[in-house]
């Protein structure tokens, strides 16, 4: 069990500045994920961590220890990879207990340890199996399986489901949660994919050009992010952002869509750009906060009539296309809202819940 | 596949192309075969006209007589040599591929300047080395050509080892090395495992140039560290030719390539196509 604290860490890769003077610290016994679009250095921060990458500064720290100058292996990591890594010359078992063959432990204990693993994974019966036996699922099992029986301090994950087909991700993204539970070991798990992130962090790092963008408990981030590139990142489908005009007229305001149409803002959001009068945002609705408007609306709620385009039904929502502030959004409305392609709907939007984004330095205002 | 009744066409296809491997199996094989039959006839045998397809007795005479004369240090001194070398080759070479496939030693240019150190015409370089050689009184022992074989074969072994050891997934060395291994064992326990066939393949034909060569063993050696190929040479006479000398140390001489490719087949035919999809 160890904490793992980074202080200024930087990589370059020839010109290429991936991460750039990063402050992380993630509790003992933390899931913390990491995340962001391709090329954004959270993988290259991962193996900065396992030592796989010499950082170009700063100090990583696990367990109170700087490792700077340690060897991967000499840093009681364990590593699940993307594409599993296992040893195809070598059976199941022996991809299991290979690391703790390496460390010259005592062979009735690397059996007791593979079995327990097996147990709690359920490969069990695939033991004397080679990798080319197994499917996708089975070997990203065993990959873990060789993870755990280690009991390193630290478990670090490089987009380990991504190989998976959607179900089986669902899955093994189930198991990984319950396997935090139930090792409590600290975990740091690298995804481009928001919805692992949200399901599995206890807290979600979220990375842009090397930077941290915004750190926090996946909610936090969803309901309170501090730029519109989370606000953009987190949620599926993506947030509508919609440029706009703020007015305010008397104590009522307002933003007012640069293709026409206006809709009052919930005072709570107004207040913070009192001052704002004919300034340029971005106004950015999830999805979620559409719905069919029937009855009275509550504070905040405002209506919307619009035409339905696209509709992508789910099952149980159905994605339906609008127009609004001439561009268009995506209303996530109960599976049966809308049925055809021209519909006219009278839409509710949640507007207590709108993001304001300040579209010259990307930040939330309100 | 099902065992049974083959529709007729399926099974006149069958048969021609079983015909066709035949006849082009015993057109590669005839000189072999004649070859054999020759070490095992007597002199009369050998000239006689008609040629005698099966000789009418089998005896070892002319295996005897090398043994007699001692000529089969030839066969010795080729093994020590091809062997020795080959085998240096391909430690030193795969741990050269290692670093330029892993760590970009020397750039993008420094595995093509290595590959290209093996175009030059062996007859070019030669007389230089000869010359060296007798410098340094390396002429006509088994350490002149095992460090000349082992420089020839090095490059070879350094591009093909390089492109099996490119194809080895990252990934596994990466976790292995943070499992527990040092680099060593990385390459040990990880990297020759998973390039065995590629190794195998390379390994029997670094064994075959140095067992083949000719040229530089016949400027290279006088009378102590004669190679089986030279040796060969020694039965051509101006007046006359020893057939049956030349049938049997040529036997003798292709025994070990023999059995070094069975030996190795299983991994020759995977080697060879991995290089091949590789390109």
């Amino acid at each position: 069990m160890a904490d793992v604290k980074l202080s200024g860490v930087h990589k370059y890769y020839g010109n290429v500045h991936a991460v750039r003077g990063v402050d992380l610290t993630i509790a003992d016994g933390e899931f913390a994920v990491l995340v962001g679009p391709s090329g954004c250095g959270k993988s290259t921060l991962l193996r900065t961590i396992a030592g796989l990458e010499d950082p170009d500064g700063g100090t990583i720290a696990i367990g109170g220890a700087v490792v700077n100058d340690l060897r991967p292996r000499e840093r009681n990591i364990a590593m699940v990879f993307q594409n599993y890594a296992l040893y195809p010359y070598l059976t199941v078992s022996e991809n299991i207990a290979f690391g703790l063959r390496a460390r010259k432990t005592p062979e009735i204990e690397i059996r007791k340890r593979v079995s327990e693993a097996a147990e709690m994974l359920g490969i069990g019966n695939f033991l004397q199996r080679y990798p080319r036996q197994l499917s996708g699922g089975q070997r990203q099992r065993v990959a873990i399986g060789r993870a755990i029986v280690r009991k390193a301090d630290l478990f670090l994950f490089d987009e380990p489901l991504s190989n998976l087909d959607a179900q089986l991700r669902d899955e093994m993204r189930t198991e990984i949660k319950r396997l935090h539970h139930e090792i409590t070991t600290t975990m740091i798990y690298v995804t481009h994919d928001q919805v692992e992130a949200m399901t599995l962090a206890d807290r979600i790092v979220l990375l842009r050009d090397g930077n941290i963008e915004q750190q926090g408990a996946p909610l936090e981030l969803f309901e309170q992010p501090r730029t519109g590139f989370v606000a953009g990142f987190l949620g599926s489908p993506s947030i509508n952002l919609i440029p706009a005009t703020f007015k305010t007229n008397g104590p009522e305001a307002g933003v007012v869509f640069q293709s026409g149409g206006e809709l009052t803002l919930p005072s709570a959001k107004a207040r913070p750009l009192a001052s704002m009068n004919g300034r340029e945002i971005l106004v950015g609705i999830r999805p979620q906060h559409f719905s069919r408007a029937g009855g009275s609306l509550r504070d905040g709620v405002v209506s919307y009539s619009a035409t339905a385009d696209l509709i992508q039904p789910t099952g149980t929502r159905t994605f339906t296309t609008i127009k609004i502030g001439g561009v268009d959004a995506v209303a996530e409305l109960q599976a049966h809202d809308v049925s055809s392609h021209g519909e006219r709907i009278d839409l509710a939007i949640d507007l207590n819940r709108v993001v304001l984004i300040d579209p010259s330095s990307g930040l939330v205002i309100a | 596949m099902r065992v049974g009744k083959l529709p007729a066409r399926k099974a006149r296809i069958l048969a021609l192309r079983y015909l066709g491997a035949g006849v082009v199996t015993l057109l590669f094989l005839f000189p072999v075969y004649w070859l054999f039959m020759i070490s095992f006839k007597t002199p009369d045998e050998i000239y006689h006209v008609p040629p005698l397809w099966i000789p009418g007795q089998i005896q070892f005479s002319n295996y005897y007589v090398l043994f007699k004369d001692g000529d089969v240090v030839a066969i010795l001194n080729s093994l020590i040599v091809a062997g020795v070398s080959a085998f240096i080759a391909i430690i030193l070479g795969t741990l050269c591929a290692y670093s330029l496939a892993r760590f970009g030693t020397g750039g993008e240019n420094l595995a093509m300047w290595i590959i290209s150190q093996r175009m030059i015409p062996p007859i070019a370089v030669v007389f230089p080395v000869f010359l060296i050689y007798v410098y340094f009184g390396l002429v006509d022992g088994y350490f002149g050509l095992i460090l000349l074989y082992t420089a020839f074969n090095l490059p070879y072994v350094i591009w093909m080892m390089r492109g099996y050891i490119v194809d080895v997934p990252l990934e596994l060395e990466e976790s292995a090395l943070v499992d527990g291994l040092n680099r060593w064992e990385v390459i040990w326990k990880v990297v020759f495992p998973m390039v065995r066939p590629g190794l195998m393949a390379t390994s029997v034909f670094t064994f075959v140039f140095a067992w083949n060569d000719f040229l530089f063993a016949l400027v290279l050696t006088r009378t102590e560290v004669i190679t089986f190929p030279v040796m060969l040479t020694h039965y051509f006479g101006g007046q006359s030719n020893f057939w049956a000398k030349i049938a049997a140390m040529s036997v003798l001489g292709t025994l070990p390539i023999f059995v070094a490719v069975s030996v190795m087949q299983r991994y020759l035919v995977r080697g060879i196509s991995l290089g091949a999809v590789k390109g």
